[in-house]
């Protein structure tokens, strides 16, 4: 067999194309479907009103939790507002993952993870466009772009509004980011969840959290929400003056706990900050 | 036309050879490459707990009864409700809550280095155990132990590590008593990911799948933050009080 150079080279290209297309899909996962919460963590912490454990606040974010009411959300302008993307890492929910393709080549465009209850849709961007400039505007669901490690998802978060990062008032700023990380092993799909916040945390907040395949029908949870009088005051803002919050050792007496772990503060997140404990329940 | 067919005909003939040629690579690999060099992440280091969940059932010990968010038996919820450390101590079962299924959750450093090339070990300072993960196959050991048998391989298109282990002495999943029995198989997925300005963190995702005391796979997931050096180490014997 006797090839030209032309022909040669030909042959080589083709090779070339063929072989790189033949290599293993880098091993993306199916990320769309049903997830169901695996809800064996307790990443809430809300079941009472000044509960800022396991978080990393700065004074500032403490001094701000700590004037915030949760009856906030019985006025009017503060009923139907949903929480911030950052409620994707914190909240119990199933994951409802649809996937939009473009109509010529089939190429992802966008995932979308369904709203839920009061957590607004948020629509992960894979088609490589950019975030908006800085000046743009901030929304309840943010702006999220996604990308593929191997075979790991890994998306950003940039344009939030201001918000709570649980229930209880431990706030983050407009100038927050959210990096998360989905591995999948089989039917489990593992979140990590990077929150930075210049005003707020001290240091990134991290969340992990695991879901499963599902294997019904997840019901979806998107409800209507229509404002309605509950009580609010028109006009006051429920809020406590610096140093007045009634419940703030509320937390510290039912578990023996010391106050810096209920506040929030960063040196706690450590295994060091056992050694400073002094007693506690069933210790 | 007949030089494009004749073009193809050998670019098919090169990518058959050249398919072969990389299978037979690939077994030869896996007859001679150990596991430390088939590595596709390097785990090794020192790593310490970053308690951000769960910190009330990790940090301290929660009270009596306080299984929450632990799918148990009723079996298990009675045994959990006759928790009483000190039999446990007076037993010589302090150990306890630092077994295979939850030594990852204890609040501590973790340094993960080879023990040789085929088996990683994880030292915990927090209750001072060791963990040896296999590639190599073994036979698990006769008598089980609080950290069991456990057989490690790659996911190398996952770039993760999976470990399974069995033969684990009953112990706790948490400081109060909530049992796993040695009935018990644990499986692991330890991922990495960057973090900050050079850091790295290390999930671990555990499943614990116990026919006597759970009605269904414990799932959590917990992470870490490596560290520069072992400077913070500090080795502390287990507790039934801790």
């Amino acid at each position: 067999m006797h090839l030209s150079m032309v022909g040669r080279v030909r042959v080589a290209a083709i090779v070339v194309v063929v072989l790189s297309l033949a290599r293993p899909a880098a091993a993306q996962f199916e990320f769309s479907g049903a997830w169901n919460y695996v809800g064996t963590e307790d990443l809430s912490n809300d079941s009472l009103p000044v509960d800022y454990m396991g978080l990393p606040l700065t004074d500032e974010g403490r001094a701000r939790a700590l004037t915030y009411s949760e009856s906030q959300l019985s006025m009017p302008e503060h009923q139907c507002e949903a929480w911030p993307p950052t409620y994707l890492a914190t909240g119990g929910f199933a994951l409802l993952v649809t996937r939009q393709t473009e109509p010529i080549k089939g190429a992802t465009v966008s995932y979308t993870i369904a709203a839920w209850s009061d957590r607004v849709p948020t629509v992960i961007w894979m088609d490589g466009r950019p975030h908006p400039s800085k000046y743009a505007l901030h929304t309840r669901s943010g702006f999220t772009t996604g990308r593929w490690e191997g075979s790991t998802l890994v998306t950003h978060t940039t344009h939030m509004k201001t918000g709570n990062l649980r229930k209880t008032g431990p706030p983050i700023s407009d100038e927050a980011t959210m990096t998360t990380r989905y591995f999948r092993h089989g039917n489990v799909l593992t979140m990590l969840s990077v929150i930075e916040d210049p005003y707020y945390l001290t240091e990134p907040m991290v969340w992990t959290k695991s879901y499963q395949l599902a294997e019904a029908e997840v019901p979806s949870q998107v409800l209507a929400c229509i404002t309605t009088y509950e009580g609010a005051t028109p006009g006051e803002v429920p809020h406590y003056s610096p140093e007045t919050n009634p419940f703030i050792d509320e937390m510290s007496r039912k578990y023996g706990l010391p106050r810096e772990v209920v506040l929030g503060y960063p040196e706690t997140l450590y295994p060091d900050y056992r050694k400073k404990m002094k007693s506690g329940p069933g210790r | 036309m007949r030089r494009i067919g004749r073009d193809i005909t050998v670019a098919v003939a090169m990518i058959v050879l050249t398919a072969a040629s990389l299978v037979a690579q690939g077994r030869g690999n896996a007859v001679v490459r150990t596991a430390q060099a088939a590595a596709p992440i390097d785990l090794t280091g020192y790593w310490v707990s970053f308690v951000t969940e769960d910190w009330r059932f990790r940090m301290v010990t929660p009270a009596r009864g306080d299984y929450a968010r632990v799918p148990l038996t009723s079996d298990g919820r009675k045994t959990a409700d006759g928790w009483n450390p000190a039999a446990d101590e007076s037993a010589g079962n302090q150990c306890k809550a630092f077994g295979a299924a939850n030594i990852m959750r204890v609040p501590g450093r973790f340094h993960i280095t080879w023990q040789d090339p085929t088996t990683l070990r994880v030292d915990a300072d927090t209750g001072t155990q060791t963990r040896t993960l296999r590639f190599a196959p073994a036979a698990p050991a006769a008598e089980r132990s609080w950290q069991g048998h456990s057989i490690a391989s790659w996911d190398a298109a996952a770039r993760s590590l999976k470990v399974v282990t069995t033969n684990m002495r009953a112990g706790y999943l948490r400081w109060n008593g909530v049992p796993y029995s040695e009935n018990a198989t644990l499986t692991e997925h330890f991922d990495l990911a960057p973090h900050g300005d050079g850091g790295q963190l290390l999930v671990i995702t555990a499943i614990v799948e116990d026919p006597q005391y759970l009605q269904r796979p414990f799932i959590v997931s917990s992470h870490f933050k490596k560290e520069r050096d072992g400077s913070k180490w500090s080795p502390t014997p287990c507790t039934s009080r801790w």
